[in-house]
């Protein structure tokens, strides 16, 4: 793969900028805004001389960017700084702890998507030119239209409170090999459902898309022609060639999922990074957020960047110099 | 004249159908696509009318017709307060079509558009700088920003716009809650730039080369010139058809940040606020309307700009089947 490398390097020396930038950012916005975390800390009738003898201990009352610069040395020494509401707990004991929460049934989530797109994608490209079609491809739309918001209050409407199949809310673990796990029950059904559905118009949408280029190459005609059964063409020449692209979406479609987190965790209580996350803000955790900003941001880069790479390799007319046309 | 004449010679280029007569018929004969025009025309008109087409007032309580089901003087019934449903559903769709129309004039339009072009014409280190800062943007996750963006910055635009409160035109503003609503678009749109410029850039990458544009810059165009005579008209069609997606996932996300309570706030009506309000559990329980009316609303904005712009790319990009 000529032309490959140089991009990858030239990303991969940008990367650290736009992390650093990221960080900046999110610092600045934490420090400069108003609210204070030991005020917050304090409760209401706090005493000031309390207050400034904390922020003087915490370092708060110093200049921004001895602030920023202290912070950021302890983060490439791998501190992530310490918890002001879990007081005095470092970030980096909590927030695995959190992100294996959310990781569990997001992983979940992820494979239900693949496993449902895919199928569907395949279908509506055979039915292409039938009602079948837009209908399958338009209802899976329909999901990734709606916010969860307004997914997950009536699927408990629905669900919870009309049918009585399922819990509303909750997150129980069990114990299976030494590991805290609660995707094995029957609270996490619904929060999966909600996560899930928004994302499969994508996979199908893409797969459907890939299906139909497949569908018109010499070698599928010649499958068919030599007397395969057709089911044995799909599977084996039409699905085959046309998977080769999902793969490139697979990092997305996990940071992407990640984000919708934080509303599925808010609202069916599940003690993960997205309700986690929801807390610090509130709080004014200003360490929390800055690890959690700092985690997605290099998921996110990381993900384009596997992303852009992957491209190249299944399709060598992606040129990926910086010159050359893209398309 | 020999056959070989006539085959020699470079293939034609791809045309780029405009969204003129042609498109246009093709879309209107796409009827899902009409209705889903229809449905956005309808919620567009009846927000920006608000004040003309509302039954009654969205802070008017009737509090002797409290959790109201529909009857024919409240059709889609009341909430907590007695507060008509219709009414406040129209006023919550105000604020989303001005908040998202005005975060993808500035953010889409004007930066998206512009930066994309720059970038992708002009090249070299300010391509690079552009595309790196769209990276950054891209990198940060966005909901968590926005939450602290909103929350951080709030109390200082609501200063700026407190010391003009004196002025007449921006008392009032301030009045009608206008320190929110700048807020919330400008966030929306400091987020809302990156995939439009993307596009674009991408697009213009492969135009540069083309030779209306080589012949334009062999007789002296300015750099301006080319962009807004030559290229613009030629990503005409990216732009419409990511304008449309983008009003759909701006709404979704003022009201994301509604439900969140750190947009538009009361007394206000948004969606969000509607559908916080309505999707506890005990108001779920017993009067579901709460949550159902708002949502269903929402849902089918929100659907229909995606089948819109699902039409609308099939139309104008015809090499898809």
């Amino acid at each position: 793969m000529q032309g490959i490398l140089p991009f990858v390097v030239r990303r991969l020396i940008w990367a650290p900028f736009v992390l650093l930038a990221v960080s900046l950012v999110t610092f600045a916005l934490g420090r400069f805004g108003p609210g204070d975390p030991v005020e917050i800390l304090q409760g209401q009738y706090h005493d000031p001389e309390r207050v400034e003898a904390i922020r003087h201990e915490q370092g708060l009352d110093d200049p921004f960017f001895a602030q920023y610069g202290r912070y950021m040395w302890d983060v490439f020494h791998g501190d992530l700084g310490t918890s002001f509401t879990y007081l005095g707990v470092p970030v980096k004991d909590i927030i695995f702890d959190k992100m294996w929460v959310t990781i569990q049934y997001n992983l979940v989530a992820l494979i239900i998507i693949f496993a449902i797109g895919i199928p569907a994608g395949i279908w509506a490209a055979l039915r292409q030119g039938t009602w079948q079609d837009p209908l399958t491809i338009g209802g899976f739309l329909f999901f990734r239209s709606v916010p969860v918001l307004v997914t997950i209050p009536v699927l408990q409407f629905i669900f919870a409170l009309k049918l009585g199949w399922l819990p509303s809310s909750g997150w129980v673990e069990k114990d299976i090999l030494g590991m805290k796990i609660g995707i094995f029950d029957k609270r996490i059904i619904m929060p999966i459902l909600a996560l899930s559905l928004p994302g499969i118009a994508g996979v199908a949408r893409l797969m459907r898309a890939q299906t139909l280029e497949v569908l018109d190459e010499d070698f599928v005609r010649t499958a068919r022609a030599k007397g395969l059964r057709e089911i044995v063409v799909i599977t084996r020449h039409v699905a085959r060639n046309a998977l080769l692209p999902m793969t490139t979406i697979v990092g997305f479609a996990l940071v992407g999922l990640l984000g919708g987190s934080l509303f599925v965790e808010a609202l069916f209580g599940i003690p993960g990074i997205g309700q986690f996350t929801w807390e610090a803000v509130g709080n004014r955790d200003y360490d929390v957020i800055m690890a959690v900003t700092l985690i997605t941001a290099t998921a996110f880069i990381v993900a384009n960047l596997v992303t852009d790479i992957a491209y190249g390799f299944i399709d060598p007319r992606v040129r990926l110099g910086a010159g050359g046309p893209r398309y | 004249m020999t056959d070989a004449d006539l085959t020699v010679g470079e293939p034609m280029e791809e045309a780029h159908p405009r969204l003129g007569g042609t498109a246009l018929r093709r879309l209107a004969r796409k009827r899902l696509a009409m209705v889903c025009l229809v449905a956005i025309v309808v919620i567009y008109l009846a927000g920006l009318l608000a004040p003309w087409v509302t039954p009654y007032g969205y802070n008017e309580q009737d509090l002797d017709n409290t959790f109201a089901g529909p009857s024919l003087s409240h059709p889609l019934g009341t909430d907590r307060l007695g507060r008509d449903m219709l009414s406040r559903v129209i006023w919550a769709s105000q604020t989303t079509v001005i908040i998202s129309a005005a975060a993808i004039f500035t953010g889409g339009l004007v930066l998206g558009v512009g930066l994309g072009l720059l970038a992708g014409y002009v090249g070299g280190w300010l391509d690079n700088v552009i595309m790196r800062v769209a990276d950054a943007f891209f990198a940060l996750p966005d909901i968590l920003l926005l939450l602290l963006i909103t929350a951080t910055i709030r109390p200082r635009v609501e200063d700026l716009f407190d010391r003009f409160e004196s002025w007449p035109v921006a008392g009032g503003l301030v009045e009608a809650g206008a320190p929110d609503y700048f807020l919330v678009f400008g966030a929306l749109a400091l987020f809302g730039w990156v995939g439009i410029a993307r596009l674009i850039r991408s697009q213009v990458l492969s135009l540069r080369e083309s030779d209306y544009v080589l012949a334009a810059r062999a007789s002296g165009a300015s750099v301006g010139r080319i962009l807004a005579r030559h290229l613009l008209p030629n990503v005409g069609n990216i732009i419409i058809v990511s304008v449309t997606f983008s009003l759909g996932a701006m709404a979704g996300t003022e009201i994301l940040l509604s439900w969140l309570g750190i947009g538009i706030t009361y007394p206000h009506p948004s969606f969000g606020a509607m559908i916080a309000a309505g999707s506890d559990l005990s108001s779920l329980r017993a009067h579901p309307h709460l949550l159902l009316v708002p949502a269903a609303v929402v849902a089918l904005l929100l659907f229909a700009f995606n089948l819109l712009g699902d039409a609308l790319n099939d139309v104008l990009s015809p090499r898809r089947g």
